[in-house]
């Protein structure tokens, strides 16, 4: 269940690492921002969850590609690891100007409380079972946008290889702001689905920001079926680490997975070789 | 009114470890570290326990907190020695988050996340508050010029010399016949060490710490610093600390716009720290005082010529 919803900002996250090759940690701040996004059409406009992921997607999709412009986008000429640390500075920025709209109290969903479904010894939320769906759904789409659409086929060949890519004539920068909007928008598809299942506040996307990059290295940065493969990984791992750890330790899962794969496998489990 | 500026300098002093710690592994190695608040939490909580709980003198737990960073620091340097760039930046920032986690759940050890208060400081309660603002400002910055003289002479050390040549270029430094792995070990554990001081001399000033004073802030803060100063120089590191000091202080203005609540206004003065590290990368990369390259005629020296083409050979371009 978790692995699901863990799995979409950890596309996002390899989908902008793919064609941009830099590691952006504001990931975070969008997965907030997508919260705070849904939670305003939830909450303010009456929208139910679906239209509300939407709204979720598309401005953070939006507030990532103009922020990349401006921010990111000039010092990508001075090397990966520069642009990484600008946008853990961009990160501070957007958390900060959530927080001095919204404020640091959080805040919840207009939603319909269920009872748990019991079978099998198990309870099942259906609160995270459809938070699982949805995730699914974005996946599903993510994957039919890469795999039939031409945008989806550019920003594959760009993330193949960028070189023979512009011998083709694609237009890079389009297809970079195509990434950031679809990874970004992941982000903040992912971060209001956290939400739903925790709470809203400025802090929501930074929370999860240890699993997702978890999931995204230990499946290999720049995969996207590494990113589903790892983000399952991190959330079963999450789950049994209860038998042995206390419940707040389960953001350590992360860091010790990462440890762990990379240690075998420094490119993670479907990374190519490091070059 | 000295009092407060004598305390600034304290936090600046702190900020200015961190950076000269923060620009041996970074600044003289290419390694990147977003784990520094990790290490600054281990040196704090050390020296803090130490000194509370099995009453060693200040001295000797600063000490030891700078043992205990440093040894933190070389296993973590061994653990993630084949990973560069990005990945070595994850790990490392996890490092610090999972630091952050244990301070807050470990509650036997670290009071979780009321954190521990009333620990010592030199001769606090003896002096009045304003001498010990400012024997505090006068010993902090002692330890900095201490840092900084001694790792100003490491700089120019052949131990610094086979580090650049890591960060210039990995596999020729390999070539050439050092062990890149052990340099980078050393670099990481020193690094971490001086952050621990950082994080001890923090402790005593403040008399308290919690896990709320470790998060990733910290670590950015001294990025910008190391940045804004000029990164592979010690001065530079030390300036960028001033530097940072005066901006974080110079928001302080923002407080007095009546309109805004104190939330808006904190929000507000993190906010320009991430705006000016982004102004600062894209206008002024190589900082104030930028490092002096040491070759400046390749021409001229077949020798190190023939090491570069070499390297190029090796990597096959």
């Amino acid at each position: 269940m978790e692995g699901a919803v863990l799995a979409v900002p950890a596309i996002g996250f390899n989908a902008v690492y793919a064609v941009l090759r830099f590691a952006n940690f504001a990931v975070a701040s969008f997965a907030t921002i997508g919260a705070f996004a849904g939670w305003a059409a939830n909450t303010a406009l009456g929208w139910p969850v679906a239209p509300s992921l939407l709204a979720a997607f598309v401005v953070a999709g939006i507030v990532g590609v103009v922020t990349d412009e401006v921010a990111l986008r000039p010092l990508r000429p001075s090397g990966a690891l520069t642009t990484a640390i600008a946008s853990v500075a961009l990160a501070i920025i957007l958390e900060n100007v959530v927080r001095f709209f919204f404020g640091n109290d959080p805040r919840g969903f207009n939603l319909a409380v269920y009872r748990d479904w019991r079978g099998f010894g198990l309870h099942v939320g259906p609160q995270q079972a459809r938070d699982a769906g949805a995730a699914l759904v974005a996946m599903a789409a993510l994957f039919g946008f890469l795999a039939f659409t031409r945008a989806g086929k550019t920003m594959r060949a760009v993330a193949d290889n960028p070189t023979l890519a512009s011998l083709k004539g694609i237009d890079a920068p389009r297809v970079a702001r195509i990434a950031s909007f679809v990874g970004l928008g992941l982000s903040g598809f992912g971060g209001m689905l956290i939400a739903l299942d925790t709470q809203v506040d400025p802090l929501t996307g930074f929370r999860v920001l240890l699993p997702i990059f978890a999931a995204a290295v230990v499946g290999g940065l720049g995969s996207i079926p590494g990113a589903v493969a790892g983000a399952f990984l991190i959330g079963i791992g999450q789950e049994m680490s209860l038998l042995v750890l206390p419940a707040t330790y389960r953001g350590a899962v992360g860091f010790l997975a990462i440890l762990l794969v990379l240690s075998f496998r420094p490119a993670g489990l479907f990374g190519q070789a490091a070059s | 009114m000295t009092a407060y500026l004598a305390s600034l300098l304290v936090f600046a002093g702190i900020n200015a470890l961190l950076a000269l710690g923060l620009n041996v592994v970074w600044g003289l190695g290419g390694m990147i570290n977003l784990g520094l608040a990790g290490f600054f939490a281990v040196g704090a909580y050390a020296s803090a326990l130490l000194s509370l709980r099995l009453g060693w003198p200040m001295p000797l737990a600063g000490l030891a907190a700078v043992a205990i960073a440093a040894a933190a620091g070389t296993v973590l340097a061994g653990v993630t020695a084949r990973l560069k760039g990005d990945y070595l930046a994850l790990v490392t920032l996890g490092f610090a988050q999972v630091m952050q986690l244990v301070a807050a759940n470990e509650r036997w050890l670290t009071n979780g996340t009321d954190g521990i208060s009333g620990v010592p400081g030199p001769w606090r309660g003896v002096l009045s508050p304003m001498r010990f603002d400012l024997l505090c400002m006068a010993l902090c910055w002692a330890l900095v010029a201490v840092c900084w003289v001694g790792l100003d002479r490491l700089a120019a050390s052949p131990f610094a010399r086979v580090l650049r040549a890591v960060r210039e270029d990995e596999m020729v430094a390999a070539v050439a016949g050092k062990r890149v792995l052990w340099f980078k070990i050393r670099a990481f554990a020193i690094g971490a060490g001086v952050s621990g001081l950082a994080g001890s001399v923090y402790v005593h000033f403040n008399g308290y710490v919690a896990p709320d004073s470790l998060d990733v802030l910290l670590t950015l803060n001294v990025v910008l610093a190391l940045t804004l100063g000029g990164t592979g120089r010690m001065g530079g590191a030390v300036l960028g600390a001033l530097l940072l000091e005066a901006l974080t202080e110079g928001t302080r203005f923002m407080g007095v716009l009546p309109a805004l609540s104190p939330v808006q206004v904190a929000s507000l003065r993190e906010a320009v720290i991430g705006v000016v590290l982004i102004l600062v990368l894209r206008l002024r990369p190589q900082g104030v005082l930028p490092e002096t390259p040491r070759i400046l005629n390749l021409e001229a020296d077949d020798d190190e010529r023939s090491r570069i083409l070499l390297g190029r050979t090796l990597r096959g371009a």
